[in-house]
């Protein structure tokens, strides 16, 4: 009987990640970010019906990066459990807290146990009643969780991304500067997006008690002009 | 609460209410523990009875209108419940029957098309809409024979049509699909009478809203379970309008002022003193 190859929990940790990093590297960046009216919600997304930005809750909006069907899967994961908890006890008990955890913990299940991690990256952003109610969650495939209230980058050159945004983001621009800044980012310096290329939406105050928009059409057009 | 992930042959899909009966949570499922030969929701008095609501269809959509009143057998249990509920951004949904449970109903409602809207990204169509409605009712038929009657109003500003329109229904199920006007409700006789009268194609919304405030006002005049504006307290019927626009209810301060000018009218100018003698009947020529 032949033994199975002996594989030290290091390399298998690390081959995962760097499978999982891989997979989402491949895949177009988004950014989330706070501005002087609530939550900015954009990522690079050349389909219109596929979506990768999308409402969450009253307050709260989604982004994910890298293989579609499984963001996606934790995206109705997410839309249920914080329909669930609204209607199990009331509309206010809903935070973006609990989900980011509740993601961390799936993210983290799938890296441990599973053969194959999954090959994504999220975003969760609430609106605040006051801005600086306002905050990100940023979701590694691994269940790693940072919380932030200025912003964050997703997917591919994620880094050169947060370079260049660190330049341009501030905390009291108005839409369309936030808008403006985070497409630069986005297109780096040898390239310009256009608004078919992008899926924007806003976390904004103030409010009905749906808060999260689409910018889109013409609405986006303008702001880009 | 842990995060409801499905695997694909076992996915509730984008219904609220199937993800409920998935996790054993249904609204059904305390009902189905009640021994059906013990229970009589009307002669138990279980709970308040809800009575009438009216839909109007009017030029840029409809309005819809509910009087405040819950009634506890012949006693008055509530004087300023709400009946008349946004359903989405574009349609509402007005209640009539055993409150307790017809509140739930429109909550779940509610909660299955933003549901739906949310995890499909798309809103369902008012037809759509209307037939979820329908099922829920459906569903809820055991109890209706047990008394527990809930019998709902949907209308709403169809997109795609560019029409408002609105929907009936019965204890089971049954959607009848109204064009111009439609009402439930104890004293529904009585409203639908006014509404009758008075309609006119291509009313404006504000024509549409004193119509049925008139009828709401005349269904209280002659049906107990009716309640009539309350001048005392400044209650006044919910009325809320549905257009292009959305779901809208309308200022409770101009409905009072809706309700003064048709009082006026009902007294022939008198003045407050000498009300009473001409209230309700009378015509406004």
């Amino acid at each position: 009987m032949s033994m199975p190859m002996y594989v030290s929990p290091e390399q298998l940790m690390k081959d995962k990640a760097d499978f999982a990093r891989k997979g989402v590297a491949r895949g177009r960046a988004a950014i989330g970010c706070t501005y002087a009216d609530g939550v900015l919600l954009c990522a690079e997304n050349p389909s219109n019906t596929l979506r990768k930005v999308s409402e969450i809750y009253d307050r709260i909006g989604f982004v994910g990066v890298g293989r579609y069907n499984e963001f996606d899967s934790l995206r109705k994961g997410g839309v249920r459990h914080a329909d669930l908890k609204g209607y199990t006890y009331s509309r206010e008990d809903v935070d973006a807290r609990s989900l980011a955890n509740l993601y961390a913990e799936t993210l983290g299940g799938y890296f441990t146990h599973e053969p194959k991690p999954l090959e994504i990256e999220m975003l969760v952003g609430e609106m605040g009643e006051e801005p600086d109610g306002d905050q990100l969650f940023h979701l590694l495939y691994d269940g790693t969780v940072m919380d932030m209230t200025t912003f964050a980058v997703i997917g591919g050159e994620a880094d050169a991304i947060r370079g260049r945004l660190t330049e341009t983001w501030s905390r009291d621009a108005d839409l369309t500067a936030s808008v403006v800044a985070a497409v630069a980012a986005l297109a780096g310096p040898d390239r310009t997006l256009a608004a078919d290329d992008l899926e924007v939406a806003v976390l904004a105050r103030p409010s009905d008690r749906r808060a999260f928009q689409r910018v889109e059409g013409d609405e986006l057009d303008g702001l880009l002009a | 609460m842990n995060l409801p992930i499905f695997r694909p042959e076992n996915d509730p899909g984008p219904s609220f209410l199937g993800l409920l009966d998935r996790l054993g949570l249904g609204p059904d499922e305390a009902f189905r523990r009640i021994d059906s030969r013990v229970v009589d929701g009307v002669d138990s008095g279980l709970a308040p009875h809800a009575t009438t609501v009216v839909a109007v269809r009017h030029r840029d959509g409809v309005v819809m209108a509910g009087d405040r009143r819950a009634t506890y057998g012949s006693q008055i249990s509530h004087r300023s419940v709400e009946k008349v509920f946004p359903a989405d951004r574009h349609s509402g949904v007005a209640i009539s029957g055993t409150a307790g449970i017809a509140m739930e109903m429109v909550q779940l409602f509610q909660l299955q098309l933003e549901h739906y809207e949310k995890v499909e990204g798309k809103a369902l169509s008012l037809d759509g809409k209307a037939n979820q409605l329908s099922q829920m009712l459906r569903a809820h038929l055991p109890l209706a024979m047990q008394g527990l009657v809930v019998v709902p109003l949907f209308a709403g500003y169809d997109r795609r049509q560019e029409v408002g329109r609105l929907f009936q229904y019965d204890a089971t199920g049954g959607r009848y699909e109204e064009r111009d006007h439609a009402a439930t409700g104890s004293g529904r006789l009585h409203a639908s009478t006014v509404v009758k009268l008075r309609y006119r194609d291509g009313m404006t919304p504000e024509e549409a809203v004193d119509v049925v405030v008139e009828a709401l006002f005349q269904a209280a005049d002659e049906d107990s379970a009716t309640g009539g504006p309350d001048l005392v307290r400044g209650i006044y019927p919910v009325v809320a309008t549905i257009t292009a626009d959305g779901f809208e209810r309308l200022d409770d301060q101009w409905v009072g002022e809706r309700t003064a000018l048709l009082l006026e009218s009902l007294t022939g100018g008198l003045t407050n003193g000498q009300m009473g003698g001409k209230t309700g009947g009378g015509s406004p020529s």
